[in-house]
């Protein structure tokens, strides 16, 4: 077993409220400045800023993971990882199809840029990214595993577009044994109102929208190897012991 | 009604255009929904607090924002809304209630 520190939730220029700065070639060097040994992409329902994410993740000499963070029927964020670019772009693909389609107005939600492996602009996405979409969280699961990817609920502690913020409860039958929590310090009072979460791995990442917010390498998830599959299998594993 | 005369029945949390018409009311908690529906010029009435909520009221063009069932806005979205000049109330009152009481 080997100690891997990380940060799985950052979002790129391509989300609409992310900074413009936070181009896949900015975050892979701000996380490899700040020693981190993985990180992932998650922009809201779309993994098409990935690409060169990983090139650059690749170049640095960190685990780059290709993601995305979903937006259910119910307004529940999720965070999807997956073990390749490709299974990314196909979940991508089938999230882009369930997405409900409203214009971006730059003016109001900011631009949404494609990004290629060069650093430079190769278009807008027009579609408003973090819509909702009409794929049912309880769908989601099943969706990402046919992908041999991993699904967290993302900051299940935050009021908005959690979880537990949205649905108020975590729905019988779930099958997740990692979960995202933005605020550690909540933690106790989220296990005795919630006793899944005992039985849950607990993650927190930065949720970065700027650069500055990328997380250091004081967290640490423990992994078989130190890689994409290593760090997928140990969000699917859960907890190793007793939280 | 205008804007202004909601000042009797919610807590203002934000002032924005208060003689701004209020043309009908709107009830809804999904941000997609609301995103595609509210008429411009409606008071929505809804429990999600958050920038996003703002982000939607502008983009629709609503009149104002109730926040029901006591939902409030974090310091920071209070700014956004400032900023934006977002007109926004909040009530304990549940949403038909308060959405009742601006269409009485």
């Amino acid at each position: 077993m080997v100690n891997v520190s990380y940060d799985l939730h950052i979002h790129s220029c391509l989300s609409p409220c992310g900074d413009n700065n936070m181009t896949p070639a900015n975050i892979a060097g701000m996380a490899a400045v700040k020693g981190l040994d993985a990180v992932a992409l998650t922009d809201h329902n779309t993994a098409r800023n990935c690409a060169p994410f990983m090139a650059y993740c690749e170049a640095y000499g960190i685990i780059g993971i290709p993601g995305l963070e979903i937006n259910t029927a119910e307004e529940v964020h999720a965070v999807c990882l997956f073990r390749s670019l490709e299974a990314a772009l196909d979940f991508d693909a089938y999230v882009y199809e369930h997405l409900l389609k409203v214009p971006n107005n730059e003016r109001i939600f900011g631009a949404q840029i494609l990004m290629n492996d060069d650093e430079e602009e190769t278009g807008r996405e027009p579609n408003l990214l973090i819509n909702a979409t009409d794929i049912a969280f309880d769908d989601v699961w099943g969706l990402v595993r046919e992908r041999d990817g991993v699904m967290v609920p993302a900051h299940i502690d935050k009021s908005a577009n959690s979880l537990l913020g949205q649905l108020g409860f975590i729905p019988d039958g779930s099958l997740f044994k990692t979960v995202e929590v933005k605020d550690l310090k909540k933690l106790h009072e989220l296990k005795r109102n919630h006793p899944y979460v005992n039985e849950c791995q607990i993650i927190s990442d930065s949720d970065a929208h700027y650069l500055d917010a990328v997380h250091d390498n004081s967290l640490t998830l423990l992994c078989e190897h130190k890689t994409i599959d290593g760090v997928i299998d140990a969000l699917l594993r859960g907890p190793l012991y007793e939280n | 009604m205008k804007v202004s005369e909601l000042s009797s029945m919610f807590k203002l949390i934000n002032a924005g255009d208060m003689e701004r018409e209020v043309k009908g009311v709107f009830c809804c908690d999904l941000l997609s929904v609301a995103m595609g529906k509210a008429p411009a010029d409606s008071a929505w009435v809804t429990v999600m607090a958050n920038v996003n909520t703002l982000a939607v009221a502008s983009l629709t063009d609503v009149s104002c924002v109730v926040l029901a069932e006591g939902a409030v806005l974090d310091e920071a979205t209070v700014n956004k809304a400032r900023e934006q000049e977002i007109t926004v109330f909040s009530t304990e009152e549940p949403i038909f209630e308060a959405a009742l009481r601006i269409h009485g």
